[in-house]
């Protein structure tokens, strides 16, 4: 919403300091979102006019234009504009004048010809939003004058207000004087210039027939006739304003409509009444209806829109949203109809976003005017209107019908005086309650017994109705730097959970692994899943993606982490090592998904012997176990290089190698070592807390073997058996060496483990280490293995 | 024998003992002084020899002065040669020491540590400073249904409020799903709902965690976003409350020399509600994020009740938190997951 300081001060003297203003306005919770200086004058441009142009053979883009400034004395200018003509009013910035945009006018021209000044346009000065050519300004001003002061143009100051959406009364300056007048405690006056009364007589009575068929959407439609009408350009002071609030100047009754709109935050509309009919009808639109709203545009209603319609029902305007072209106030106008509505906010809301047409009248309406302002707001439009129409008459009659979907006039809510305390932590007794809210509109009532009053919210507050509301707007009008700050004394230890202790613990050791933290893209493509061996059919879609290649929930965190292996890559980058603790969205049998949290750790150019080397790390580091099953490959994993990670049928992760087709399929190049853990079913878990053990005083024996085994024996086999056969006394059994190649048969591997031995009591013999050795050769070739 | 018998002694072992410390000090190594030391000590050797022949004297008194000569100049011997090893060992370590000397930038680093996303570094940081003013933190699924993002939080389906979300909605997956019922979370809000429904007050929790809005990316908007949202619920909690909390805050996380203010705004969820703001010590006011009083709506859509307890809520951005405290320009940057960005922050 934005504001100008010298219409807002109209309202009550809130003085000349525009940022006590500005701060005042962002303590009541009307943020200024910026501060600008308009009609700033620009010392030294000056009207002059236009005696004739001539183009110059070798300048193409220029032309010379030559002026005369008052002093009789012929100037020559380049010009890059050509929309003058001779005989035109123009700017002349003379020579040395400082440009708003840091420019100072000189003499230098081009092709050796000086230039005496520059022609301005609008923007250049900052006087309009036109930068299309040099300005042409008005016939009849004097030349040499400065253009500002012959133009009357004000130096002033647009506040730029951000309004929430719980103040729609601030989408008007009565409303924004109304706040910032009580916080100021300055008496507030009820309209801005002019302030005396109407000269617009009263006529007879001209009622207009009002049929509201939509009842529940349609809460009041207030009619008046006025008549004397001469459609005109509006004063200078109506245009000005208009222009700097945003708004084109259009003529005499649109601008005061506008004008009526934006002070008074009463969305109106001016009808010629001799196009409506003599009447109106207030009906939903037929699906498919069409109408051309006052820009000119075709437009196709819903069945949910609702439509104003003249007397034969035919559409005239969009209710609240925008009026028909067909109706609108023309030069020939001569008897308005004036409607001033109340219409549902929900309803308007959802026609503005079905038909993408956000008006000045819809903004106020999808949040609520005040339903009770219909009278005061036709009053102001007459006032302001017989300053161009000194024969307006306003007619008794017109229209004013209410329906079932009007709010109450006069809300109330109680309030319990005790409660201030309990919310914002002071003490406000009801003298100063009143005090606070009274000049905003409300009437507090006596308290009664059980200190609690009745509060009259105001027509124009329909975001205020109940307790908690009110007690919002004491805060606000208290100030919120008043009440202080007390730091509460938590009664609760403040910690990490277990969980989440164990989901750092993770996070450090996959840290110190060397993987640095990727956070991929959650949304995946149509496509990726099954590009990385997943199924899709589990995953969900989004149903309003911003793009179709954002679409896919993921299920997986390897495609993320895939296609980040493959950009780094790209940009031949060495070490790839990433990992990523994230959630995953499959679908589950419940309304929400089974959505877990997932750690996966991706090495660029490892083999799945890193993986498992994290694993065991992992396992031993968490003290997670799980059983590494090899029998069948993980989906997307390498046939033969990777293991699910299983405790019985439920899987806890994978690990291994991602599977060739796949990386081909992500364009990665080199093997992946990947190690893929469910954290959900992990960090939850309370691994035993250790029993110390004494280590013993007694020295240990050690021994190696190495094996010759068969390829189909998995090394951690043999290993579990060497372990269960060295007993009881066995405290360390390794694989520390594997070999392949000479002396070593094909599809046979040699395997050396190293042993020790120790007893906790005693000093090992001889004989025992040497059964132990034996029952270890004897479980070895139980599985095949040979000693070698 | 007598005395001229220990005198006689005396004058060999003397000259022994000479001899002995001359070949000591002939060694120019530690291998030759190992060799003369094991001769010395040898049967063979003088000393050892004039030893043996102690028996020889018959008078019990000179020969106890003799053993007494002969013991004398074995241990001084000794000492002389115990004295050159240790002398030799010092030579021989210095001259290890001169002879392997490293240059210790010569060496490759094989297994350098990962690096931590930034968002997680700032993650971790608040909820180290909130843990430090007595939250505990709690987590919510990101998927989430619409009565937790949106109607427990006093924005019912008609609700205007929701069009500002820019929600991204699920497809139905099952037919016994209705369209629009489920959602990605919008906002850490919903954390607070079902905080309420599991957790006794008094509630001092804290809620970090990703957010999603249908954004179009841009240099400071990202549709996959991070936030933190705090819920204070007990009895007689105030906007006073409030207000100190967000005060330690701005201290502990920013620095003492920070402080904070509230100015009031608008959310669904609180009343009255705020925007907080924090100066930096230059006098400039940053917007930080919205803060209220929970709404007693809301309270009641999480089982509390409102005339037993008050409460407030807090929240604001944490990738932005990130971007400025790195000066990373655009925060697109932070998700291509390039690691000659993340490897730049340790």
């Amino acid at each position: 919403m934005k504001i100008l300081h010298s219409w807002l001060n109209e309202f009550a003297d809130f003085g000349t300091d525009i940022e006590a203003i500005a701060a005042s306005l962002t303590k009541l919770g009307l943020a200024v979102e910026s501060v600008e200086q308009v009609g700033l004058p620009v010392k030294g441009v000056v009207v002059a006019k236009v005696l004739r142009t001539e183009r110059h053979p070798d300048a193409a883009k220029v032309h010379r234009v030559y002026v005369d400034a008052g002093d009789g004395v012929e100037k020559h200018v380049w010009c890059g504009a050509f929309n003058m003509q001779p005989g035109d009013l123009i700017p002349l910035a003379t020579l040395g004048t400082n440009m708003p945009d840091g420019r100072v006018i000189s003499q230098r021209g081009i092709l050796g010809i000086d230039s005496e000044g520059m022609l301005c346009s609008g923007t250049e000065l900052g006087i309009t939003a036109d930068a299309t050519g040099i300005m042409i300004l008005p016939a009849g001003l004097v030349l040499g004058t400065d253009v500002f002061s012959a133009l009357g143009i004000d130096q002033d100051v647009v506040f730029d207000l951000d309004v929430t959406r719980n103040r729609p009364d601030c989408t008007g300056y009565l409303g924004v004087a109304r706040d910032l007048a009580a916080h100021l405690k300055l008496p507030l006056k009820m309209s801005s210039k002019p302030q005396k009364s109407a000269t617009s007589s009263k006529g007879k009575k001209r009622d207009v027939t009002v049929d509201i068929r939509a009842t529940d959407h349609c809460g009041r439609f207030n009619v008046t006739v006025m008549s004397g009408v001469v459609v005109t350009d509006s004063p200078a002071w109506i245009a000005q304003r208009l222009s700097r609030a945003g708004m084109r100047p259009i003529n005499n009754v649109v601008d005061v409509s506008n004008l009526v709109n934006l002070e008074m935050n009463q969305p109106n509309h001016a009808y010629d009444l001799e196009k409506v009919s003599g009447g109106f009808i207030v009906r939903h639109a037929n699906e498919g209806e069409v109408l051309v709203t006052l820009d000119d545009v075709s437009r196709t209603m819903s069945a949910h829109d609702l439509l104003i319609c003249d007397a034969k029902n035919d559409p005239v305007g969009i209710a609240g949203i925008m009026g028909g072209a067909g109706s609108q106030i023309s030069e020939s106008t001569t008897t308005l109809a004036l409607e001033i509505a109340w219409f549902e906010p929900l309803g308007i809301a959802a026609s503005v976003s079905r038909l993408g047409l956000r008006t000045e009248a819809s903004l106020r309406f999808e949040r609520g005017v005040d339903a009770f302002g219909a009278r005061a707001a036709a009053e102001r439009f007459a006032q302001l209107l017989s300053l161009t129409c000194p024969n307006l008459v306003v007619h008794d009659g017109g229209a004013d019908v209410k329906t079932s979907g009007l709010p109450e006039e006069a809300r109330t809510t109680m309030l319990r005086l005790d409660q201030i305390r309990r919310i914002l932590g002071v003490d406000i007794d009801v003298t100063r309650v009143r005090d606070l809210l009274v000049p905003i509109g409300f009437e507090i009532a006596k308290p009664d017994k059980s200190n609690s009053v009745v509060v009259t919210i105001p027509s124009f507050r329909p975001d205020c109705v109940q307790e908690i509301d009110v007690i919002e707007e004491i805060a606000r009008h208290y100030g919120f730097d008043e009440i202080g700050k007390v730091v509460p004394k938590s009664p609760v230890h403040g910690r990490l959970s277990a969980v989440q202790q164990r989901r750092r613990i993770v996070r450090d050791f996959v840290l110190s692994l060397g993987a640095s933290e990727a956070m991929p893209n959650p949304f995946l493509a149509p496509g990726d899943l099954a590009r990385c061996g997943l199924t899709e059919d589990n995953a969900l879609r989004l149903a309003n993606p911003l793009v179709a290649e954002e679409s896919v929930l993921r299920t997986s965190l390897r495609p993320g982490l895939l296609q980040a292996i493959a950009y780094n890559q790209s940009h031949r980058t060495n070490d790839i090592k990433l990992f990523e603790v994230g959630h995953v969205y499959p679908q589950g049998s419940a309304q929400l998904p089974d959505e877990h949290e997932v750690l996966c750790v991706v090495f660029a150019e490892s083999d799945a012997t890193k993986a498992m080397d994290m694993w065991s790390q992992f396992s031993a580091f968490l003290g997670v176990g799980a059983q590494l099953f090899q029998d069948a490959a993980p989906a997307g994993f390498h046939g033969t290089r990777s293991a699910q990670l299983r405790r019985g049928k439920v899987v806890l992760g994978a690990v291994g190698e991602v599977d060739p087709t796949v990386l081909a399929n992500f364009g990665v190049s080199g093997r992946v070592a990947c190690l893929e853990i469910n954290l959900s079913m992990v960090l939850g878990e309370t691994p035993k807390v250790s029993a110390a053990q004494t280590v013993s005083k007694y020295p240990s024996s050690d021994f190696d073997l190495a094996f010759v085994v068969p390829q189909d024996v998995a090394a951690g086999t043999l290993l579990k058996s060497l372990r269960q056969a060295g007993g009881n006394l066995l405290v360390d059994a390794a694989l520390f060496d594997i070999y392949r190649g000479k002396g070593v048969a094909d599809g046979s591997r040699s395997l050396a483990f190293r042993f020790r031995f120790q007893a906790p009591d005693r000093t090992l013999g001889d004989t025992e280490i040497a059964e132990a050795r034996e029952r270890c050769i004897a479980a070895a070739q139980k599985l095949g293995a040979e000693l070698r | 024998m007598s005395s001229d018998a220990t005198s006689d002694v005396g004058t060999q072992v003397e000259a022994a003992r000479l001899a002995a410390l001359a070949q000591i000090a002939s060694a120019t190594d530690a291998a030759m002084l190992t060799k003369i030391g094991s001769e010395l000590s040898g049967k063979k050797s003088t000393l050892n020899t004039l030893r043996a022949s102690l028996g020889k004297i018959q008078d019990p008194e000179a020969r106890k002065n003799a053993g007494q000569v002969i013991n004398e100049g074995v241990q001084q011997v000794e000492t002389a040669l115990q004295q050159r090893i240790a002398e030799f060992l010092v030579q021989e370590r210095a001259a290890q020491v001169a002879s392997e000397s490293l240059d210790l930038t010569e060496f490759a680093t094989a297994n350098r540590r990962g690096y931590s996303h930034i968002v997680t570094q700032a993650m971790q940081r608040l909820e180290d400073v909130f843990i430090g003013l007595g939250f505990q933190v709690a987590e919510g699924p990101e998927v989430e249904t619409d009565f937790y993002n949106f109607e427990a939080l006093n924005m019912p389906r008609t609700h205007p409020a929701r069009s500002e979300f820019d929600t991204m909605f699920i497809e139905p997956f099952s037919s016994e799903h209705e369209a629009n019922t489920v959602l990605l979370r919008t906002h850490t809000s919903p954390v607070q709902i079902r905080v309420m429904q599991s957790w006794e007050p008094p509630i001092y929790a804290i809620m970090p965690g990703r957010v999603f809005r249908r954004d179009t990316p841009d240099a400071t908007h990202m549709p996959v976003f991070h936030q933190i949202e705090g819920l204070v619920i007990d009895r007689d909690i105030t906007f006073a409350h409030l207000a100190g909390i967000i005060e330690s805050f701005t201290k502990a996380f920013f620095g003492s020399e920070f402080t904070s203010r509230l100015r009031p705004s608008f959310f669904p969820f609180t009343e009255p509600s705020a925007e907080f703001d924090i100066k930096r010590p230059n006098g400039d006011w940053i917007e930080l994020g919205g803060c209220g009083m929970v709404h007693p709506n809301v309270l009641r859509a999480g089982g509390i009740d409102p005339d037993q307890y008050t409460g407030f809520a807090f929240g604001f951005g944490i990738d932005r938190m990130a971007k400025e405290r790195h000066n990373v320009e655009d925060i697109r940057e932070m998700y291509t997951n390039d690691l000659r960005f993340l490897r730049q922050f340790s």
